[in-house]
């Protein structure tokens, strides 16, 4: 029952009632319903605005690299990193719950990188983000990579203003990862099959994979990667020369 | 456990909210939750309580409407019900389906003082 004006709907009916006024005479009671109507990851979400606007006066492309833990997400990147140093300005954003050690291993290569360490915290925020925006060094007409924190779940949910979510599955994992975090592979415009080298000795269905990926996402691209033997990175780099915005005069 | 930072969100939007409309206490909140938005019902309730500990709403009752999947089946052209992301199109199996509803995550209504 509508605890307010004692209307007699149950909560899911409450909601459902389109137009259902809770006005009162003022003074008849000290409660009142307030209408809100806004959506919880509204202010993310215009975080994530800002920074889209942002990256796109600059010609920048971003990218959101999201995974589990262990996928080869730093590895593929250092990899990218190395083929397209001095042809692509390129800066990185880490996102891990404790240590610098990914953003060593990507400064490593030259390329600047600055780390977030979002100690509790299961993910990227678009404030995190636009806050490192604001002292990371990247030219105009550049890729920025953002690599999440590893984790299926919760970076699904929160828009940085990245151009695309790129999801990195390896076969080392199960080929049923994309019903079984069905949100996440659902967000991504990419999916990179990683560790394909390791294939030979897994039982990994590479064909019942992509189908479950499908099945989430109609419209999801996929590329088939070795960071380690560098098969398929040439398809990877093509992918992303394709997806650059062209630079802005 | 993205839960917690969404109750941060829930927070952040009831204190605009108590500027600009006026009230100083909170006892219920509405949240319309879609059944696919990855939004654990009971995680939410538990990170509710802890965020409003000794804020305006402060022991209110957290009401959650969840919201049903729908999408829209290219093939049968309709709007269909599902329960999950990778479900076939209940009438014809196929998996060419727009999500249409099931992926929200709002802030309805409060009743306060």
């Amino acid at each position: 029952m509508c605890t307010v004006c004692g209307c007699g709907t149950d909560t899911a009916e409450h909601s459902l009632i389109r137009g259902h006024s809770h006005s009162h005479a003022a003074g008849l009671s000290s409660a009142r319903m307030v209408q809100i109507e806004q959506d919880i990851l509204g202010k993310n979400n215009q975080y994530a605005a800002q920074n889209r606007r942002w990256l796109a006066e600059r010609g920048i492309l971003a990218l959101n690299l999201v995974s589990s833990p262990g996928s080869g997400k730093t590895t593929l990147l250092t990899e990218t990193l190395t083929r397209l140093q001095g042809k692509v300005p390129m800066a990185v954003i880490e996102g891990d719950q404790q240590t610098s050690n990914d953003a060593d291993r990507i400064r490593a290569t030259g390329v600047p990188a600055l780390q977030i360490n979002t100690g509790k915290g299961c993910h990227l925020d678009a404030h995190m983000v636009g806050h490192a925006l604001e002292s990371l060094p990247i030219a105009n007409g550049g890729i920025l990579f953002i690599e999440n924190v590893g984790n299926l779940v919760c970076p699904a949910a929160f828009d940085l203003g990245e151009a695309h979510k790129v999801v990195i599955l390896s076969v080392t994992e199960g080929e049923d990862k994309p019903i079984k975090y069905p949100d996440m592979f659902h967000a991504a415009d990419l999916m990179i099959l990683n560790k394909i080298d390791l294939l030979p000795y897994l039982t990994f269905d590479v064909a019942k994979c992509e189908e479950y990926a499908r099945r989430v996402n109609p419209t999801i691209q996929i590329l088939h990667v070795s960071a380690t033997s560098g098969a398929g990175i040439e398809g990877w780099i093509d992918w992303l020369i394709c997806a650059k915005p062209p630079i802005q005069a | 456990m993205h839960e917690m930072s969404l109750c941060e969100g829930v927070l952040q939007i009831i204190e605009t909210e108590a500027k600009r409309q006026q009230f100083r206490k909170v006892k219920t909140v509405w949240l319309a939750i879609g059944v696919m938005s990855g939004v654990e019902i009971e995680a939410m309730r538990f990170c509710f309580d802890v965020i409003v500990r000794n804020t305006l709403a402060d022991g209110a009752t957290l009401e959650i409407i969840e919201v049903p999947a729908e999408a829209w089946c290219l093939e049968c052209a309709q709007t269909v019900s599902i329960q999950q992301r990778y479900d076939a199109c209940p009438h014809c199996g196929s998996y060419q389906l727009q999500v249409t509803s099931g992926e929200e995550m709002r802030i309805k209504e409060l009743e306060v003082e």
